[in-house]
């Protein structure tokens, strides 16, 4: 099976760690995974904006990069779900304006091959414990297009479950969005730091020292959050948990 | 819409005095917390939820697709039942009509069953001008009135007041309106019923002209129905001798029957109840029984254009349950008046916009009034999906386009004030499709990681005031790869 990493243009900027999280994960799993260069961005930013015209030359470029794998797999449920439910909308939108399938025939083959990490790891590798070690009391904040555009239900609570050493707290108000939501951090700034104010207070309440979720994003905009309140929590990816190991532990 | 809302801020500028009001936020926090709560319990009694929730959207897609077929049939069956009907296109030409039947009645006054569409037309304001006084009798619509305030929410709209403030409203104001307030009045909810409905009484018993809207229309037998909590519709609807019901042409229903889903998913997604304490029906007039005299007033008011849109069709499936207002994390934070109209939340984010357009600058702010969480499609009986709609409206707002405006294609504008984002995002888009330059870009930040300023400029401010930014690593994870992979084929 080829394996592609879609790491996003946020991860490979800003959270490289990530990255290498999932490149250490899975080859540790005995996937043997490529990182195509051509890739950049998916277009979400551009989209959800109102900038569909912008976005769909990203989702063109997305589909000839990435074509060719068996599988896609990105550590972002944000990104995931912009392939996987709004790609399939892009080529609809295309053909209700006239412009043919061409669109829609050059994004599908994309759309069912691209799995956000824990659901590649227990829907496809089929495995829950992945041999981590991490020696914290953890909370996880079900990000909102993980949680609803994906789906990604219990995955990411059964694969931190099974790490060794780690302390599982519930989150108060899990479900409730962080207030990022891309552009809407900067549009609606008042209110979206009010939300990440409550969640940073919420995921305070439970004593975890990390607060952890499958989107940087949204990590980047609670951990702003938590700095500015100089609280002693620290946002981590659930890839770089996973990658974590008793030889190797996350640094 | 309503003339009260006319000249409000944009929304951020709206939410910013209500994020900073710590009396409003707890109000509204404790409010929609226990609302969200009750309501996910009384859908989980429900196995066949789902399939309801399906229903109800197809049952509401199939009639506004025959929406003609379905009002010339509606007509018809009002008329043979006795009754008038009248169509309105827009907001004045219904308040015109309104006012009219009223002053043919030689009455000076009215009383009302809370109802949005008079809320949207602002029939009050225009039967005020007019020397006619409307009498809202709904309790939380009595709050609003009597404080000279506007509504918040669909379903509360005094959501956003607390008891205290309640007490102190009835106990100033009620004297200037009718009976006054008794003595002595507390915040108990108990004495609080107690003064609105001695208030009330004397309204109902000597009004002889009614005002309502409806849930629901059916279209087989002309029936109209209203579903209501504390009795007063039901006082409005049968004690006076003249009723007008003023309802938007999207609310029919085919048959009977279609009443059978929504009866059961409405009380459920609005006020967590399995059913609903009155269910109110009537078809045109009886001898001796309930009002003699029917008028149905039939607004169109930006619906028949919203119905060309096809994506932003699915916004007049509504059915003004306002379980969308009780989960979102951004209306429970700015308040219902943030939206400057009488929809607010988020079905008043994308039907505000519809309905009136995108010209001014609130409307032209809404459809980014949401962080696209996607919490408002989940509980939504009839599955709007509400953030494909933003989406959608965004997109209009920012690059223009085709819309249907009173009946004709008419081109838009980009609304102005984007111009500084459409370039980047032009920009950014030239820069994700050539990932040379991607690469040389990250490099270039990379290596002035030390001197980037801990507060951006421009409107990454809005970032920055309350966020700290995450620092730039000293490599990318693609600059990385390269180092350590590179001489590994890499696809593209």
């Amino acid at each position: 099976m080829r394996v592609a990493l879609f790491l996003t243009c946020v991860n490979d900027t800003l959270y490289p760690d990530t990255g290498r999280a999932v490149v250490k994960l899975l080859t540790r799993l005995g996937v043997d995974i490529d990182f195509p260069m051509g890739q950049t961005c998916c277009g979400q930013a551009h989209y959800n904006t109102g900038y569909r015209h912008e976005a769909e030359p990203l989702a063109r470029k997305f589909s000839d990069v990435f074509g060719e794998y068996d599988a896609i797999v990105t550590p972002s449920g944000s990104c995931g779900a912009m392939v996987r439910e709004l790609y399939p909308r892009m080529g609809e939108r295309a053909r209700a304006e006239g412009r043919g399938d061409g669109l829609a025939a050059t994004l599908a083959p994309v759309v069912p091959k691209t799995y956000e990490l824990t659901e590649f790891l227990v829907d496809v590798l089929g495995v829950t414990d992945v041999g981590a070690y991490y020696p914290h009391t953890v909370t996880y904040h079900p990000t909102c297009h993980g949680l609803r555009s994906l789906g990604l239900g219990d995955r990411p609570y059964q694969l931190l479950r099974a790490v060794k050493g780690l302390d599982l707290k519930e989150l108060p108000g899990a479900q409730e969005c962080c207030g990022f939501g891309g552009t809407f951090a900067v549009k609606n700034s008042d209110v979206s730091a009010a939300m990440a104010e409550d969640k940073v207070r919420n995921a305070g309440s439970t004593g975890a020292d990390v607060l952890c979720a499958a989107d940087n994003s949204c990590l980047m905009h609670l951990g702003g959050t938590m700095s500015r309140l100089h609280t002693a929590m620290r946002p981590v990816h659930i890839a770089e948990i996973l990658a974590s190991t008793q030889e190797e532990p996350l640094s | 819409m309503s003339g009260t809302f006319v000249g409000m801020p944009a929304f951020p500028k709206a939410a910013h005095e209500a994020v900073g009001n710590t009396t409003l936020r707890a109000n509204l926090r404790h409010a929609t917390h226990t609302i969200r709560d009750k309501r996910a319990k009384a859908v989980a009694e429900l196995d066949d939820w789902a399939l309801l929730r399906e229903a109800g959207k197809q049952i509401k897609d199939h009639t506004l697709r025959h929406l003609d077929t379905y009002l010339v049939q509606l007509e018809e069956a009002v008329t043979a039942a006795g009754g008038v009907v009248h169509w309105a296109a827009d907001a004045d030409e219904a308040n015109r009509i309104v006012t009219r039947l009223v002053k043919e009645t030689g009455e000076s006054e009215v009383v009302k069953v809370k109802s949005m569409a008079t809320q949207e037309i602002g029939l009050n304001e225009a039967l005020e001008a007019a020397g006619i006084a409307a009498y809202e009798t709904d309790l939380a619509e009595l709050i609003v009135q009597l404080g000279h305030d506007r509504p918040s929410h669909i379903l509360v709209p005094a959501i956003h007041r607390n008891r205290g403030e309640i007490r102190d409203i009835f106990t100033k104001e009620m004297g200037a309106w009718g009976r006054p307030a008794p003595e002595g009045l507390t915040d108990t909810p108990a004495e609080l019923a107690e003064a609105a409905r001695l208030h009330l009484r004397e309204k109902f018993l000597r009004a002889k002209v009614g005002i309502s809207g409806a849930n629901f229309m059916v279209a087989a037998t002309g029936t109209l129905v209203v579903v209501e909590s504390e009795g007063n519709g039901r006082m409005c609807l049968t004690l006076p001798e003249t009723l007008i019901s003023v309802v938007g042409i999207e609310k029919i229903v085919p048959t009977w029957r279609d009443l059978e889903v929504f009866l059961q998913t409405l009380p459920r997604s609005s006020t967590a109840e399995r059913m609903n304490p009155y269910t109110s029906m009537w078809t045109g007039t009886s001898d001796s029984d309930g009002p003699q005299t029917f008028h149905l007033v039939l607004i169109d008011n930006g619906r028949t254009d919203t119905l060309a849109d096809e994506v932003g069709r699915q916004a007049l499936r509504c059915i003004r349950c306002s379980a969308c207002l009780n989960v979102c994390p951004v209306y429970e934070r700015a308040g219902g008046h943030a939206y400057g109209s009488v929809y607010p939340g988020p079905i008043g984010a994308i039907l505000s916009p519809q309905l009136r357009g995108t010209a001014s600058e609130i409307d032209a702010s809404l459809p980014y009034a949401s962080s696209l969480c996607g919490a408002c499609y989940e509980v939504c009986p009839v599955a709007i999906d509400i953030p494909e709609v933003l989406v959608h409206l965004r997109e209009r707002v920012v690059q223009g386009g085709e819309v249907t405006r009173r009946g004709a294609k008419v081109t838009l504008k980009p609304a102005k004030g984007h111009a500084g984002e459409r370039a980047a995002m032009r920009a950014a888009r030239w820069a994700f499709t050539h990932p040379a330059a991607l690469a040389t870009g990250q490099r270039l930040a990379a290596r002035t990681r030390r001197f980037h300023p801990r507060m951006l400029p421009g409107p990454g401010r809005a970032w920055s005031a309350t966020r700290d930014l995450p620092q730039v690593p000293a490599e990318s994870f693609r600059d990385w790869w390269q180092r350590t992979h590179g001489s590994k084929e890499s696809g593209k």
